[in-house]
């Protein structure tokens, strides 16, 4: 099965590379823009087959590596 | 005073550093990364600038995990002495033997210059040569050197006293002006500048080396 690991700079946390995006997007004439937060997807091939065990295998790797809880949050889709 | 210089793929500040604990009298072993054990009787751990693993994922996420990675951190925990400059300082954040994060540069740029410092707190062995308050000039050189805690955490190092450097002109948007932070037993230094860049005359200025100094009166082995 197929997970793909949405992660975001938590609420609150500062994003300048979003800001910049922002004023990017202004400068070319979408001044509708109010805000951009950016983030990762990351897409992983798993062997497991049930579920509810990937999303808890895909979950402990956020934790360990693919997301720093410190300032950002993930969620997870398993397809 | 013996010390270990990790050295992983894309490090690149490993031998700088290794030269500044040389000439503070130390005896210096190198560690490679795939390494899962640190040399006996080791005083000190340095973990270098550079650009660990290419910054993949985020800056020092691998490096973290890797197998000196967890000696580094088995280390720590038992109350050895660390020392993680820039990405070393990243490096120890993704361990969590640091709290808090660095993030991209509030101004998305990458800064390579001299900064100068305040010096906090004076009662941890790196900054014992100094005195509180005093103005040091260290160069930085750094795109992800933006320290941010919330607002709990902050409130927790700068009681505990924890905050061993802050930029008197904040280059980056670091919450508070913090350039370095420090363990809670005081034993584990993280700072974004080099210090270790700044230790001979040659360099443009010699502030740094108080701090491989004092280490050198270093014995307690973890």
């Amino acid at each position: 099965m197929k997970a793909r690991v949405h992660v975001m700079l938590k609420d609150g946390v500062l994003d300048p590379q979003g800001e910049a995006i922002r004023h990017a997007l202004g400068a070319l004439g979408f001044g509708s823009v109010e805000g951009v937060r950016q983030g990762k997807v990351i897409e992983l091939d798993l062997k497991a087959t049930e579920q509810a065990a990937a999303e808890a295998e895909v979950a402990q790797m956020c934790e360990k590596l693919l997301a720093n809880t410190v300032i950002e949050k993930y969620t997870i889709e398993i397809a | 005073m013996k010390a270990a210089v990790i050295t992983f793929p894309g490090s690149n500040c490993d031998r700088d550093l290794a030269v500044a604990f040389e000439q503070a009298g130390a005896d210096v072993v190198k560690v490679w990364h795939k390494d899962s054990e640190l040399p006996a009787g080791i005083d000190i751990v340095g973990v270098p600038g550079g650009f660990s693993y290419g910054d993949y994922l985020r800056c020092g996420a691998i490096a973290s995990q890797s197998p000196i990675g967890k000696a580094v951190a088995e280390f720590a925990g038992k109350g050895g002495y660390v020392l993680g400059i820039c990405n070393g300082f990243q490096v120890l954040t993704e361990m969590r033997l640091l709290p808090g994060a660095l993030m991209r540069n509030g101004s998305l740029k990458f800064i390579s210059k001299p900064v100068k410092l305040i010096v906090g707190e004076t009662s941890s062995v790196y900054t014992s040569g100094y005195n509180a308050g005093s103005q040091v000039e260290i160069p930085i050189a750094h795109h992800d050197g933006n320290y941010q805690i919330d607002a709990e955490g902050l409130k927790r190092i700068e009681g505990d006293g924890r905050v061993a450097f802050r930029y008197a002109d904040n280059p980056n948007g670091s919450v508070d002006d913090i350039a370095g932070v420090l363990s809670e037993n005081g034993r584990v230094l993280g700072m974004m500048p080099h210090p270790e860049r700044a230790t001979e005359a040659g360099h443009g200025g010699t502030d740094g080396a108080a701090i491989f100094r004092a280490l050198s009166g270093l014995t307690v082995t973890a």
